[in-house]
């Protein structure tokens, strides 16, 4: 699903350039649950930015889904990240002023889907996360573990070939965070491929396969034995 | 997506809608400076077009282009004349004013009694009378003063000259004042110092005209002439030029004219006076094109500042926004759809605010002309704005807000997904 060969990137902080990605290659097969750990600065971040297309590497290549991911320009990027990926953020962002169902039927919208078509599977995907009661409500009356549901159910809305989390546990407390991680533990069950940072070992435990960075090298890829976080939630 | 489809999307304009009513006392706030500046432009223009319109009507039964011209006492001594001579201006100088000066296309001589000074005749009839101005008129009159005349009635025409018939034209408050109310005055008698007048129409007073009234009582120049034993004496010349001649240099060469035959100094200023209407109507013209100018300026202006208001607020909104442009991009959204989005969202304002100003300036006017309709006196008339300028300003909204609303688009566009992403 995912090639990477000899990823480099620095950023030019003034004068002196940072060299965050030193050389990365690996793979990802489709089904996969991978959990890229690091601590901060080891470039995990820079790492799923350039997976997710929101940045670009200076050297080396980037195969998603068999499509080789250069030269985008910010158009052909947005296309294929309507495409072929969904988001989950740290802090959510979800749109504040629309309600949970008009945030999940986002990048349908931008996928151009009819109307009424769009909603029914935006509330589809909510009730997926088990939120269809709470479609018509705005982010501001849902708890942080219902917005990252919602964001999650945004992020499957546009069917992507590859889920991107970010630290989606990152502002949850820790039986909230066991509650998403048993949701994405079921959608990769489903066979969706989902790459999920974070620094917390229990929470990458429960995927199958840890990515350690470390001053922007892999210095560790080994599949492990799931933990199912099911067993955490009542 | 093309942009047109963008346009007539149901879906783009609830992005926007829901975009813009986020903060509703901000969108409101913009909205009323637009609003005021269509506003502004509206009530103005109508206002100048009132304006316009009113001083049209005040000129409107009498050629724009005509000019009265009367005989006075000379001022210099001349060719053997001493100073202080009285003139009277002669029928015979008709012909010789038309001969020399062809941008005269009519040329009406009139004679009255109880107009400038002298005692209005008694008009009688059955056991009403009361005392009316007379003027002996030519049909010639009625091409540079229109008179409008009640239904039945006619004014004088080339008979009543050649056959110096008795008949007259009454005015409205003649006829109230000597007739009964449902009687038809046509073809009724009425006695003008004594001497019987058949009644052939009833004229219209319209306001505004100098100095005649709704009493003003028309006879036959010839009949005039013998009643009054007036000769070839003429009071004044009513004269009016071809709508593309000067009237300016056609009162002086009339004057010029004139103190040629009746041997008068050409420097002397004051043989002759005259009361030029098309000098005054030009000045009004200028005076009321001038006000349409400026409202037009000040609204433009005012519509200007308005919309440079939304720029500024739609660039703020975009700075607040930055994390959402980022979420939508990470979503999938194109730079363009963005840009798109941005644009509509200033236009959208803008148009809203523009029907909202001319709905609210329409009002305004509305309510200007109903409080102004029975005032006569005040040239004020049917405050408009043409369609064209409504359209015009409307574009003009449009336009601008579609060039104000490129900045902050092109701001949210510049700023990477990844920039708005990260900041909090």
């Amino acid at each position: 699903m995912i090639q990477i060969k000899n990823l480099h990137k620095s950023y030019q902080m003034g004068s002196s350039s940072l060299h965050v990605l030193k050389g990365i290659n690996f793979n990802v097969e489709e089904g996969e649950l991978v959990a890229i750990m690091g601590s901060s600065g080891s470039g995990k971040s820079t790492l799923l930015n350039i997976l997710g297309m929101l940045d670009t590497a200076e050297e080396g290549d980037y195969i998603l889904d068999d499509v080789p991911i250069k030269d985008l320009n910010e158009t052909k990027a947005a296309k294929y990240r309507n495409k072929f990926l969904g988001f989950v953020f740290q802090s959510f962002n979800l749109i504040n002023y629309k309600t949970a169902l008009e945030n999940v039927s986002l990048p349908l919208y931008y996928q151009g889907i009819p109307r009424k078509e769009r909603q029914q599977e935006a509330l589809d995907y909510l009730e997926k996360v088990g939120l269809k009661d709470w479609a018509t409500h705005l982010p501001s009356e849902l708890s942080g573990g219902q917005k990252q549901r919602v964001a999650i159910a945004r992020a499957l809305a546009s069917k992507p070939k590859v889920l991107l989390a970010d630290e989606p546990t990152g502002a949850l407390d820790t039986t909230t965070s066991y509650e998403v991680m048993d949701l994405i533990q079921k959608i990769n069950q489903e066979g969706k491929t989902i790459l999920v940072v974070t620094h917390e070992l229990d929470i990458a435990q429960m995927c199958k396969r840890i990515v350690l960075l470390k001053d922007g090298v892999i210095i560790e890829d080994k599949k492990v034995e799931q933990v199912f976080a099911s067993s955490y939630v009542q | 997506m093309n942009s047109l489809k963008v346009i007539f999307d149901r879906d783009t304009w609830q992005e926007i809608f829901g975009s813009i009513s986020k903060n509703k006392t901000r969108t409101i706030i913009t909205v009323i400076g637009v609003l005021w500046g269509i506003f502004i432009y509206i009530a103005l223009s109508g206002a100048a077009k009132g304006l316009d319109n009113g001083f049209e009507r005040q000129f409107e039964n009498i050629a724009m282009n005509s000019m009265f011209i009367w005989a006075q006492r000379t001022s210099i001594p001349f060719d053997g004349f001493k100073i202080g001579r009285s003139i009277e201006l002669k029928l015979s100088d008709i012909d010789y004013i038309k001969q020399r000066i062809p941008e005269v296309e009519f040329i009406a001589p009139r004679n009255a009694r109880g107009v400038f000074g002298g005692v209005s005749p008694l008009v009688v009839r059955n056991n009403k009378s009361s005392n009316y101005n007379v003027y002996g008129d030519f049909p010639e009159y009625t091409k540079i003063a229109t008179k409008k005349i009640y239904d039945g009635g006619r004014f004088i025409n080339e008979e009543d000259i050649r056959y110096r018939r008795k008949v007259c034209v009454i005015g409205e408050r003649t006829q109230t004042e000597l007739f009964e109310e449902d009687e038809n005055p046509i073809g009724q008698y009425v006695k003008i110092d004594n001497i019987y007048f058949q009644v052939i129409g009833v004229h219209k007073f319209v306001p505004g005209g100098g100095f005649e009234s709704d009493g003003d009582i028309f006879i036959p120049f010839e009949t005039f002439r013998q009643l009054y034993n007036t000769g070839e004496t003429v009071q004044w010349f009513t004269i009016a030029a071809y709508d593309d001649a000067d009237v300016v240099a056609v009162e002086k060469d009339v004057k010029t004219a004139l103190k040629r035959i009746h041997r008068v100094s050409p420097k002397d200023e004051r043989a002759f006076g005259g009361f030029n209407l098309g000098e005054i109507f030009n000045k009004v013209v200028g005076f009321s094109k001038g006000m349409t100018l400026l409202s037009l300026i000040v609204g433009i202006a005012t519509i200007i500042a308005g919309v440079i208001g939304i720029g500024n607020i739609l660039l703020i909104s975009v700075k607040e926004r930055t994390k959402e442009l980022g979420v939508r991009r990470a979503l999938g959204a194109t730079p363009g759809e963005v840009r798109n989005q941005i644009i509509l969202e200033s236009v959208f304002l803008t148009v809203i605010a523009g029907i909202l100003g001319i709905v609210l300036g329409a009002i305004v006017l509305a309510g200007i002309n109903s409080a102004t309709v029975n005032m006569t006196d005040f040239p004020y008339t049917n405050p408009t704005v043409p369609i064209p300028f409504v359209l015009g300003a409307l574009f003009i909204m449009v336009f601008l807000g579609t060039l104000i609303g490129l900045i902050p688009a092109q701001r949210a566009v510049s700023i990477k997904p990844i920039d708005a992403l990260r900041e909090e």
